[in-house]
């Protein structure tokens, strides 16, 4: 299986590669992509240079394009699929099928890989897109369990990449208005969920208050930690009761999974995190690698090291993983 | 005239509720049922034949009815009632995710892309025009700029496929394969005694400060405020607009329907827009604004 890799800059780029990514996904620095942050991203120049860099060490680069683009945008869109193919990107991910189609009919060579946000999660959906748009790949949205994923690949007409370490996302990509109904944007209109520009924190006699748009997302109490108001994981009422009523701060880890997933067919896992530093990409690249090295030298004995186990807790959001829907228990 | 129609029932209501609303609904003045369920495998009050029977009673009364799918397609048995759905001729699918569109595809069934199809641009209504489009849905987070440049770009392209817009009822906003309402209750999803039954409006997800967010609804979530595109109704005629939705709640919709029915008819209703469950009204999305913002009350 292919490890691809974050990389929402350059520095994190080369140290994906030098930590043994087969594969590196990278954004332009505009709303193109799903993962809009300030700081973050490439410009052409830098692109440039990270695939050469990729390329010279036998790494693939992937270029997001994954938001979905509203006619007034449609032109930037359109354009950011020409500057990849101008690049030389070895693979471009997109979701929209305006889009899925103009890069099939104007750059046919160029593998398309249908995006996380394309929401495909049935071998029917897969085989519409390879049928209009002849993706080659797909990434599979975090809401299956393992069995669901087996069936799916096992009538798949094309290659698929699953999730395997990073942030949770509890609703199925690409279908999730949650951010936009609070602020106006949205991964599908602008590549932001939960934007800093509407985060506002402040410290109260009941606590500290974190709110997106005003809305109070969480009050956290002396001495406990405060996370991202992203606003799924805040915590909120529901008949009386005060709770993480949609998803609790943790992180998706699939280590454990890596033998079943190999058996499935899985072509590609994920590592979810262009908004990580270049140290985080690192850590986890390598474990990653370390653990596919070892599928792969000694599938019948592959066991999860604790010392992988340890470096990817220490990694996750509150130092918690789950398997999360591969796991039906979690549902 | 613009068409009003009715969406699917998003809510899990007892079997002789669901047969009572339509018995309603029968006689109100809507154009087009979208009949079926859309958010959860596990809801079976009725089945694809019951669903199929009260198409027809409906369709011989004199509406157009749609069969909607699933918008989460996640197992096998969720593909075989999907097939089950498009393995007929005498009706429209509502296509809630690509699975719909690749069977309806297949069968060459005519289809409409529901409110959560992403359909953001004129070369995605192309792409689906050339397959058998009849009708298309606005993504609810999109607003009446993004529509009027929807509909300008179809005429552009000659492509004659009428648009709908979501204008009145609790926002479908995400889907999850978690079951929100049965993690309330501590049950795991496989065995969630069926408690979506107990709550036919949802279940109000609340701020600490009290603002209603959302409404939680078994694996969908929904806008803790109801969208309300009465007043817009004039200018969507003028856009160009084909059929205006409103989405169905247990009780009180009748009033809603002849309000928006007097309206398109360029009617001033006599009184305020009617609120039957406890929840505020927003506009937001229509103005590019964030959905639950109310403008110009």
């Amino acid at each position: 299986m292919e490890l691809v890799c974050p990389a929402g800059s350059l520095p994190a780029l080369k140290i994906a590669v030098d930590n043994g990514a087969n594969a590196v996904y990278f954004g332009f620095r505009d709303s193109t992509n799903a993962r809009q942050f300030a700081g973050l991203n490439f410009n052409d120049k830098r692109a440039a240079e990270g695939i050469e860099y990729a390329h010279l060490r036998g790494a693939r680069v992937f270029c997001a394009i994954n938001t979905y683009p509203q006619p007034d945008g449609w032109e930037q869109w359109k354009g950011a699929v020409d500057r990849a193919a101008s690049l030389g990107v070895d693979a471009i991910i997109l979701a929209d099928m305006g889009l899925l189609d103009y890069a099939a009919n104007k750059y046919p060579d160029i593998p398309r890989h249908l995006s996380v946000q394309g929401s495909a999660t049935s071998h029917e959906a897969l085989s519409f897109y390879k049928d209009n748009f002849d993706i080659r790949r797909a990434v599979l949205p975090r809401v299956l369990s393992l069995d669901q994923v087996g069936s799916v690949a096992k009538h798949s007409p094309v290659e698929l990449e699953v999730f395997a370490f990073g942030s949770l996302c509890i609703m199925a990509e690409g279908r999730c208005y949650l951010s936009s109904y609070l602020t106006d944007e949205s991964p599908n209109t602008r590549g932001a969920c939960s934007p800093a520009k509407a985060v506002r924190w402040q410290e109260t006699p009941q606590g500290l208050e974190s709110r997106l748009n005003n809305v109070l997302i969480d009050r956290y109490g002396h001495g406990e930690s405060a996370g991202y108001p992203t606003l799924c994981k805040g915590r909120f009422e529901v008949e009386g009761s005060v709770y993480h009523a949609i998803e609790e701060p943790v992180s998706l880890n699939t280590l454990d999974l890596v033998p079943e997933l190999q058996e499935l067919g899985i072509s590609a896992v994920k590592i979810e995190g262009r908004q990580r530093s270049p140290a985080y990409i690192a850590d986890v690249a390598r474990t990653w690698r370390h653990a596919l090295d070892n599928l792969e030298s000694r599938p019948e004995e592959f066991t999860v090291e604790p010392q992988w186990r340890s470096t990817l807790a220490s990694l996750s959001e509150g130092g918690l993983t789950t398997l999360g829907a591969y796991h039906r228990k979690w549902k | 005239m613009m068409k009003l129609s009715l969406g699917p029932i998003l809510w899990f209501w007892s079997r002789q509720t669901v047969f009572d609303f339509y018995a309603n609904a029968v006689e109100w003045p809507v154009d087009t049922i979208y009949l079926g369920e859309a958010v959860c495998s596990r809801r079976r009050e009725l089945k694809p034949d019951d669903w199929l029977d009260l198409a027809r009673d409906l369709k011989a009364c004199g509406k157009d009815v749609v069969l909607s799918t699933q918008t989460l397609i996640e197992s096998e048995a969720d593909l075989r009632r999907l097939r089950r759905i498009c393995d007929q001729n005498e009706f429209v699918v509502e296509a809630n995710d690509q699975s719909a569109l690749q069977v309806a595809i297949r069968n060459n069934l005519p289809f409409i892309t529901g409110p959560s199809m992403n359909v953001y641009n004129v070369a995605t209504l192309k792409v689906l025009a050339k397959q058998g489009l009849k009708g298309w849905n606005l993504p609810v987070e999109l607003g009446k700029a993004a529509l009027a440049q929807l509909i300008k770009g179809l005429k552009e392209e000659d492509l004659d496929v009428p648009a709908e817009v979501f204008a009145w009822g609790f926002l479908p906003l995400a889907w999850s394969s978690r079951c929100f309402t049965a993690r309330h209750y501590n049950l795991p999803k496989d065995n969630c005694e069926f408690r979506c039954i107990e709550h036919p409006a949802g279940m109000e997800l609340r701020s600490r400060e009290s603002q209603e967010l959302f409404r939680i609804n078994g694996v969908s979530t929904l806008s803790g405020s109801r969208y309300d595109l009465m007043r817009e109704l004039p200018e969507m005629e003028r856009m160009g607009v084909s059929t205006v939705r409103l989405s169905p709640e247990y009780q009180g919709l009748e009033e809603v329907v002849k309000r928006f029915d007097q309206v398109r008819r360029g009617v001033t209703p006599t009184t305020d827009p009617l609120q039957l469950v406890e929840a505020p009204p927003c506009n937001g999305y229509w103005y590019r604004k964030p959905g639950m913002d109310l403008v110009g009350a």
